[in-house]
């Protein structure tokens, strides 16, 4: 399993790479895993705003249905448009090819209270 | 929580395990979809000692059984048909759907549902009433393991001398396998070919092992209950809980072919036969989407004018055809007879949407099976 150094990560199994006031937003390799098979995802669209702890989105595995919780408050930039054709990526890949969307993060927003690589990976051995 | 004997054997090979209606079971190994695509391509292995056997013995077994099931076993010879049934209450509900083996003509092997095991046992129990037969719940003595697929056939002919082209499907033989007795039942809940076998729980491992091992050339891979159900769901066969339950009628859920009507007395049989009489007012169906989108259990299930027709039981995406599908229970008008419907709907090639968080997708109800096996190898 792992755990990027570089990442900040939520309860949720989401992680968060801040460059500049853009947040990368994704799933964990943690959290692939325990879905399986990932067959389907919604993204919001480019310029809806997304609230921390709240969904943005869902992705579908073979077994299940889960919603993505974004780590950040602030507004959609970018989607990873190859996912809605390959989602697949979201298991081989989950740090790179499979990130999900860019957020403009809001005024004030901060990463700081997300998790780190080491207390996560705690987080996950424990759960 | 409770576990199979081959519990072990599970942890050994990395399974996710999940509790599955009380049972620490293995959901799946490496991937549903690789699972899945490998029953339907060489074999899958199955531990499904989670399913209950009740046995039933005694001078009154046949008169008792036949009261208790929809099916007909009067006819068949013991060491022949594994029977696919039902039992039902006296509105004519579905009790458990069952495979029964008729091992003597004085003593039955009812094969149930583990979620039911309690439930059933004590309903038959109920029911004995004066008749002269003992009933045991002797699900804990047996491992069943299920072997599916193409390559089934050959694999087990490598480990019993039995001739297995002797066996048709839902057919079963008591013989050795690795020199073990057992019965070798050509039955699954695959949609392909293949056998399941009950033998002795303490030669469960070792079974299980050689299966593993002797299968390795045929392509053999450990299934969990994920691709159990994706396989299932592509054969159309009902899960109790899903499309069959106290609420529902074997006639409603399409299964008019295990309610022998004409049959003396059986639990249920008035009702089943007003119900034919008056017409249903429900039925199952099976849909495939038209857009991209998964169904699930509870989705609502919209005719093309919008109006709420029913529910989806079971969906999922299709390993095999890699867009969803699904069963789903959709209201009559009270016009539709059980004659002229069986199991296959009138309105295949009807359109329908699904709802699926606040959207609708577009859907197309058609002819059950989703997947049909290729060709019969006997």
């Amino acid at each position: 399993m792992k755990y990027p150094d570089d990442l900040r990560y939520t309860k949720d199994h989401e992680w968060a790479r801040n460059e500049n006031g853009i947040v990368t937003v994704g799933i964990t390799d943690f959290a692939q895993d325990q879905l399986g098979d990932i067959v389907y995802i919604e993204l919001p669209n480019v310029g809806d705003p997304v609230q921390k702890g709240h969904a943005f989105g869902v992705v579908e595995s073979v077994k299940a249905v889960s919603d993505l919780y974004s780590p950040i408050s602030g507004e959609v930039v970018k989607i990873n448009q190859t996912l809605k054709d390959s989602p697949e990526m979201l298991n081989q890949d989950p740090y790179d090819a499979g990130w999900m969307i860019h957020v403009k993060m809001n005024e004030n927003e901060t990463l700081n209270d997300l998790m780190d690589a080491s207390m996560y990976q705690k987080f996950c051995e424990e759960s | 929580m409770n576990q199979t004997p081959l519990h072990q054997d599970h942890l050994n090979l990395n399974a996710k395990m999940v509790d599955f209606g009380g049972w620490h079971m293995p959901v799946q190994y490496t991937s549903i979809i690789d699972e899945h695509l490998n029953t339907r391509k060489n074999i899958g292995l199955f531990d499904v000692s989670h399913m209950g056997e009740i046995e039933i013995h005694g001078p009154d077994a046949l008169k008792f059984v036949q009261k208790i099931v929809t099916q007909d076993v009067s006819k068949s010879q013991p060491g022949h048909q594994a029977q696919y049934s039902v039992m039902c209450t006296p509105t004519g509900g579905i009790v458990d759907d069952i495979l029964i083996y008729k091992l003597t003509e004085d003593h039955f092997l009812l094969c149930v549902n583990a979620s039911n095991i309690e439930k059933d046992f004590a309903w038959i129990l109920e029911n004995k009433k004066n008749e002269n037969v003992k009933i045991e719940n002797t699900s804990s003595a047996y491992v069943q393991i299920a072997v599916q697929g193409p390559k089934a056939k050959d694999l087990i002919s490598k480990l019993t001398p039995f001739d297995l082209s002797k066996i048709q499907t839902y057919r079963y033989v008591q013989e050795k396998l690795l020199d073990i007795p057992m019965i070798i039942s050509r039955t699954g809940y695959t949609g392909e070919d293949g056998f399941e076998l009950y033998l002795p729980a303490d030669k469960g491992h070792v079974v299980w092992q050689t299966l593993l091992e002797r299968g390795k050339t045929d392509g053999i891979t450990p299934c969990g209950l994920g691709a159990r159900d994706t396989l299932r769901l592509e054969a159309c066969f009902p899960l109790y809980g899903h499309e069959i339950d106290e609420k529902t009628t074997p006639l409603e859920a399409g299964l008019n072919w295990v309610v022998k009507l004409d049959k003396e007395n059986f639990i249920g049989k008035e009702a089943l036969l007003q119900q034919k009489e008056m017409g249903l007012t429900k039925k199952l169906i099976a849909f495939e989407l038209l857009e991209k989108g998964i169904p699930r259990q509870g989705y609502p299930l919209r005719s093309s004018q919008n109006e709420l027709i029913g529910t989806v039981t079971s969906g999922t995406l299709s390993p095999v055809f890699m867009k969803g599908i699904g069963l789903g229970v959709v209201k009559l008008g009270g016009e539709c007879h059980p004659r002229e419907c069986e199991c296959h709907p009138r309105e295949s090639g009807d359109l329908l949407t699904v709802e699926i968080r606040n959207r609708y997708i577009k859907a197309k109800v058609v002819k059950p099976p989703f997947y049909r096996k290729k060709k019969e190898r006997i």
